[in-house]
């Protein structure tokens, strides 16, 4: 079991992670990656399945800072708010530096003027490392459940 | 018969033929009605699965035929089936797993029994129960089986069709579409890399029409324009079946990506963008002839994607006037190596929901369906690249869409 110090320290590094995307602070998003870090957003039936294929599958910061840029730059899409809720956020495993750490999302989306509704739910699968008196992702699984995908998913989750 | 059924759902086409799209077409209930009976229900092929999703005997895979449900097997032979995913009974949707395998279907109600040719094998108290009760002396088996659909498939692909009297797939194709079709369904092996699903909140039109139309690829994909993928100033063709109702988009990767010229100036949204990490952007060359994309769409109900290395079957199911579901399945062959399959995986991040390419698409349907609902007594005006049918060397064109409204009035009687 995780000391209560590092775990009040991981929910901080989780915190601030969703507080930078529903703020609208993308370019600082790459920021919480390591410079060889996996992101990948996955169906959960894909996941259960072992089958290889991706939502979102970036392979480095450089890869999530592209993402950024054609979202403020390319991307067509309907302007929107994101919000993200976690809870269960667990750390499974600590090993020389190295934490798994999983936790639940729920994100909602505020589309103009239309009700917020629910974007996606799902799980994350973490492998977070120590960077100084902080933490970065070293991988992040985005395993979600829902089956169908509302329209588009522009932002990361 | 197609009797002309204006008068029945009290709409007349407007004047201009198929140069004019009713907005009516894409939110009128009556007409999306009759498209179940007409189009999916009617003498059309819908893709339904790929044979490598369900390779061995008892594998089946549910999916839908526009609004219908239907569960596609192999039986105990290896024959490949199709059936209504409804007990013969009262209705039931039995199988509700996307994947799977098993020796029979039993209804979860009163536990009729299929087998996975979708034959009757029993029903629980036949005979009653101490003499009480039971089926008439007359039932038999037989007479109750699932509702079959008439199959077809060609190198790996499946087709299912409610019409029983469907002439063959290649047939149906035409052989001009059959050589673009055969260019990706060479005969290998496929391998499925995985699924991605959306809910588009569109008519199921506007989806067939997004790819019929290389028009709109060179001016709102900045993506695509900007690395060179799909560029109207690049070698391009829009071709079609005889009827019009099948058609591919085929384009040529641009040699010198991202450099402005004559060409880009045209397009507003150009950007001059570099990848940081350009590795998610490295197509390898791998079908013969020079052509780098060939979107191929079949009626009625499915998209051939090959963008450089990405390889998917886009299918659409239907969900009422307004929206449309859009389940990928991403693919490869069996014998590709893993360097191949990266490649696949890394250029999937073009396409499905997130993807650089196709979110472009999603989001504009969704502003296609908002600005038509609400004025359905007005029309589209579809005259690029003239008012003709006919196929056209280039792309600045959407000649594809006239021929798709041209059979699709054919169809529906409209």
């Amino acid at each position: 079991m995780a000391s209560l110090e590092l775990q009040r320290q991981i929910e901080d590094f989780y915190a601030a992670y969703v507080e930078t995307l529903d703020d609208g602070d993308l370019e600082k998003w790459p920021d919480f990656f390591v410079e060889d870090a996996i992101y990948k957003v996955i169906p959960r039936e894909n996941y259960a399945r072992n089958l290889p294929l991706a939502t979102m599958r970036y392979e480095s910061r450089n890869m999530l800072r592209d993402r950024v840029v054609t979202i403020q730059k390319t991307i067509l899409h309907a302007p929107r708010y994101m919000r993200h809720m976690l809870s269960n956020i667990r750390i499974h495993r600590d090993e020389g530096g190295v934490l798994d750490v999983r936790a639940n999302y729920l994100v909602l989306q505020t589309l103009v003027e239309q009700p917020t509704t629910v974007f996606s739910t799902g799980r994350y699968l973490d492998t977070v490392v120590r960077d100084g008196n902080g933490f970065l992702f070293k991988q992040r699984l985005v395993v979600f459940d829902s089956e169908l995908v509302p329209n588009s998913l522009i932002y990361p989750l | 018969m197609n009797v002309m059924r204006n008068d029945l759902v009290g709409r007349h086409w407007p004047e201009g033929g198929h140069t004019r799209v009713p907005y009516w077409v894409y939110s009128d209930p009556e007409i999306y009605a009759l498209e179940q009976e007409r189009i999916f229900g009617g003498p059309s092929y819908s893709y339904v699965a790929l044979e490598c999703e369900i390779p061995n005997p008892g594998d089946y895979k549910r999916t839908q035929i526009g609004d219908r449900p239907v569960v596609i097997t192999r039986d105990a032979e290896g024959q490949i089936n199709a059936v209504v995913n409804r007990c013969a009974h009262r209705g039931v949707q039995f199988c509700q797993q996307h994947l799977g395998n098993t020796k029979e279907f039993i209804c979860p109600y009163h536990q009729w029994a299929y087998d996975l040719k979708g034959n009757l094998l029993g029903v629980p108290l036949r005979r009653g129960f101490k003499k009480q009760g039971g089926m008439p002396d007359d039932f038999k088996l037989e007479d109750h089986g699932l509702r079959k659909l008439k199959v077809a498939v060609r190198n790996g692909v499946i087709f299912a069709s409610f019409d029983m009297a469907m002439p063959s797939l290649e047939d149906y194709i035409g052989p001009n579409m059959l050589k673009y079709f055969d260019r990706v369904f060479d005969g290998r092996g496929l391998k499925v890399l995985g699924y991605s699903r959306q809910r588009i909140p569109s008519n199921w039109k506007l989806m067939f029409e997004n790819i019929k139309d290389p028009y709109h690829a060179s001016l709102m994909h900045v993506f695509l324009v900007s690395f060179g993928l799909f560029r109207m100033d690049q070698p391009s063709a829009v071709e079609m079946d005889a009827t019009g109702m099948h058609s591919v988009l085929v384009n040529r990767r641009a040699e010198a990506p991202a450099a402005g010229n004559e060409a880009t100036s045209e397009m507003r949204s150009f950007v001059n963008l570099k990848l940081q990490d350009p590795t998610l952007l490295q197509p390898k060359k791998e079908f013969p002839g020079d052509a780098t994309v060939v979107m191929q769409t079949l009626w009625p109900n499915i998209i051939i994607q090959q963008q450089s290395n990405t390889l998917a079957m886009r299918q659409m199911v239907t969900q009422g006037p307004n929206a449309f579901d859009l389940m990928w399945t991403f693919f490869g062959y069996a014998d590709d190596d893993e360097d191949m399959t990266t490649r696949r995986l890394r250029q999937a991040n073009l396409m499905g929901p997130a993807g650089y390419v196709s979110a472009d698409d999603s989001e504009v349907m969704q502003f296609s369906q908002v600005g038509i609902a609400p004025y359905p007594d007005d029309v589209a005006v579809i005259e690029m690249g003239g008012r003709e049918t006919e196929d056209q060397p280039h792309t600045i064109t959407e000649v594809a869409l006239r021929a798709f409204y041209k059979h699709y009035r054919t169809v529906m009687g409209l």
